[in-house]
């Protein structure tokens, strides 16, 4: 379902230009779960924002479910981000003046979806992860391994094919990572695409496909590594 | 995204950052505000003129001795003109029009005034009873001077309810007489407090017969002549009707001016429009601040919630639906910000006109539609390059930033 061919990704910086990507061709089929590992500056980051098309590839293809998506024009890939593509970030990002409720509910209003539509979706999206005892307490009043549960259900409740995770564990305790994670691998088990960068390999080892990343390289890739065996 | 939604998100982004919003409401308020007291003022200022000027008489015209000319010099300006009295005659003449309604004879003179020992110097008016016909007076007691014919000087008197007070205090004045300079003459009736012209307060007033009052100050001539036209559209006709039967009587010489109270009022009324123009566009330039304050506050809030942006366009808002969530939001601050101005403009207005009820502040409708017009484009205007670059923010820098 995403299939990334011949993919580079440079930056200017001063007058220096940093191969971000470095011919990258990845395949990944509906249903998997990918972790991307790697020091920091390897690419991983940029490769999951091109994948979730914050980002634009400097050359190359990018084929999402066999459509061509790096000519769309701005708009459509702001259309295809809403109803494709869930994000969970390691920040949370949660609107801090809007309530758990409303910030999950914030792609459907981005989408003009009625309110009539709006509000069971958010409520099942909610109570799927625990928080309907929550749905109207604001970020501040809510734990770490909440905030991250509502960006999850935010994620979700457009029912994307592909869930981006970039370090969804890193601003959380041991145990809140935990849950995170098998929450995670359960709507993974669902059937959702599910990519997770991090560099923690404890995490990054739980996942059927590995990929580790050097220099704007994919280094190793499980999936390869067995078939070689 | 749904016209609703994107008030509602506008409406919590304000609440959410109430001190910011407060100042820029505060500014726009007192910009909106501002212009609608000066423009009151400016208005208040000239309606009291008008009125000051209807209070003379409607359809009025006032004939002086002498010519004023305003079209520059000419030979008799160099040698000097006497211009020739007005008489009674030239005042009988003038009621020999069919546009004609009425017209008072008017002398003025200053003399004493004794009543039992009680002296003082008071005005003196000489003229008939269709003044208090024109001038809209009203009596309070008694009546006015008699209707009869010009050269006749009965020995009557109405006198101002000030004078009344002074002279007779708490004694009943109607039927006393009451001497002034060397003859006595009966008060008939007491000025209501309502008369009151520019000038001269009627309360201070006596008034006789203008024959009365020509042999009182030994003067065949008279100080004005007030005509009432029949109507509106018969100023001019009997405007002209005045200067030839005049220029007629007095030996082919124009000798009159003759002002027409619309024309004054006119002029008045163009003086203080433009001065209200003027305090309003003085005003509008405070909205143009606030507007850039709007803009100020509006660029801190981009950078502010910069990962805010970020976020919304990982979730699939579009680079308009960005520009369209930001310029709601300083529309609606604009927006609170006028209605606030409104009030506190109005507010302002009626304290000002509870304070001095003679001046009818009142801010005109095109100065209030302006400024409700003026303060929402520069809101929306000014916040057009902050909206702008909202929208320009790249996500993955926007949301790497915290």
């Amino acid at each position: 379902m995403i299939d990334l061919q011949q993919i580079h990704r440079n930056f200017q910086v001063g007058d220096q230009v940093v191969h971000a990507l470095d011919d990258i061709d990845l395949h990944i089929a509906a249903g998997e779960y990918v972790s991307i590992m790697g020091p920091s500056g390897s690419g991983k980051s940029t490769l999951l924002n091109l994948i979730g098309l914050l980002d634009r590839a400097s050359s190359g293809r990018y084929l999402l479910d066999g459509e061509d998506v790096t000519t769309l024009s701005d708009i459509e890939q702001a259309a295809t981000r809403n109803h494709r593509i869930g994000f969970v970030f390691q920040a949370f990002h949660l609107v801090p003046r809007l309530t758990a409720a409303e910030n999950v509910e914030l792609p459907l209003v981005l989408a003009a979806m009625p309110v009539e539509q709006r509000k069971p979706l958010v409520a099942r999206a909610l109570e799927s992860l625990g928080l309907s005892d929550r749905a109207h307490h604001k970020p501040e009043q809510l734990s770490g391994g909440q905030r991250q549960r509502v960006a999850i259900a935010r994620a979700t409740v457009t029912e994307p094919a592909v869930l981006l995770a970039d370090e969804p564990t890193g601003n959380l305790d041991h145990k809140s990572g935990d849950d995170v994670i098998n929450i995670l691998e359960s709507l993974n088990k669902r059937g959702i695409t599910l990519i997770v960068v991090t560099h923690d390999p404890e995490i990054g080892g739980r996942a059927r496909r590995r990929l580790e990343m050097r220099d704007g390289q994919i280094e190793t890739d499980s999936a390869t590594e067995s078939q070689g065996a | 995204m749904h016209n609703r939604d994107v008030a509602r998100f506008a409406l919590v982004a304000l609440r959410g950052y109430p001190g910011r919003t407060t100042l820029m409401l505060i500014a726009m308020a007192i910009g909106v505000a501002a212009v609608v007291v000066l423009t009151s003022l400016g208005e208040g200022a000239r309606r009291y003129v008008s009125d000051e000027f209807s209070s003379l008489g409607t359809n009025l015209l006032i004939v002086i001795p002498g010519r004023s000319e305003t079209a520059g010099v000419n030979p008799t300006t160099l040698m000097g003109e006497t211009p020739r009295d007005l008489t009674l005659d030239d005042a009988l003449a003038l009621t020999r029009s069919y546009s004609v309604r009425r017209i008072a004879p008017l002398n003025v003179g200053s003399t004493d005034v004794n009543w039992h020992g009680k002296q003082r110097e008071v005005t003196v008016i000489g003229t008939n009873h269709e003044m208090l016909a024109i001038r809209h007076w009203e009596l309070s007691q008694g009546k006015f001077l008699p209707d009869s014919d010009l050269d006749v000087a009965t020995p009557v008197c109405v006198i101002g309810s000030k004078i009344r007070s002074e002279l007779f205090g708490a004694k009943r004045a109607i039927g006393e007489w009451l001497r002034l300079g060397d003859r006595r003459f009966r008060v008939i009736g007491i000025m209501g407090s309502a008369g009151r012209s520019i000038g001269v307060d009627v309360q201070e007033t006596i008034m006789i017969p203008v024959a009365s009052a020509q042999q009182l100050f030994n003067t065949p001539s008279l100080f004005r002549i007030l005509v009432e036209a029949k109507s509106r559209a018969a100023i001019e006709p009997v405007k002209r009707f005045i200067v030839d039967t005049l220029q007629e009587r007095h030996q082919g010489e124009k000798d009159v001016t003759v002002i027409t109270q619309d024309a004054v009022l006119a002029t008045f009324d163009r003086i203080f429009s433009a001065l209200t123009y003027a305090v309003g566009g003085i005003a509008a330039i405070s909205l143009f601040v606030a507007g850039i304050l709007i803009m100020n506050v509006m660029l801190v809030a981009v950078s502010q919630r910069t990962a805010e942006i970020g976020l919304l366009k990982a979730l699939g808002a579009a680079p308009k639906q960005i520009v369209v969530l930001f310029l709601s939001e300083a529309f609606l601050l604009s927006l609170l910000g006028t209605v606030a101005g409104l009030v506190l403009g109005e507010f302002a207005s009626l304290l000002i006109r509870k304070a001095f009820p003679v001046l009818p502040a009142q801010a005109p409708l095109w100065a209030v539609l302006t400024a409700i017009l003026v303060a929402l484009l520069t809101g929306l205007l000014f916040s057009l390059l902050p909206a702008r670059r909202a929208a320009r923010l790249d996500p993955v820098l926007a949301l790497s930033r915290r």
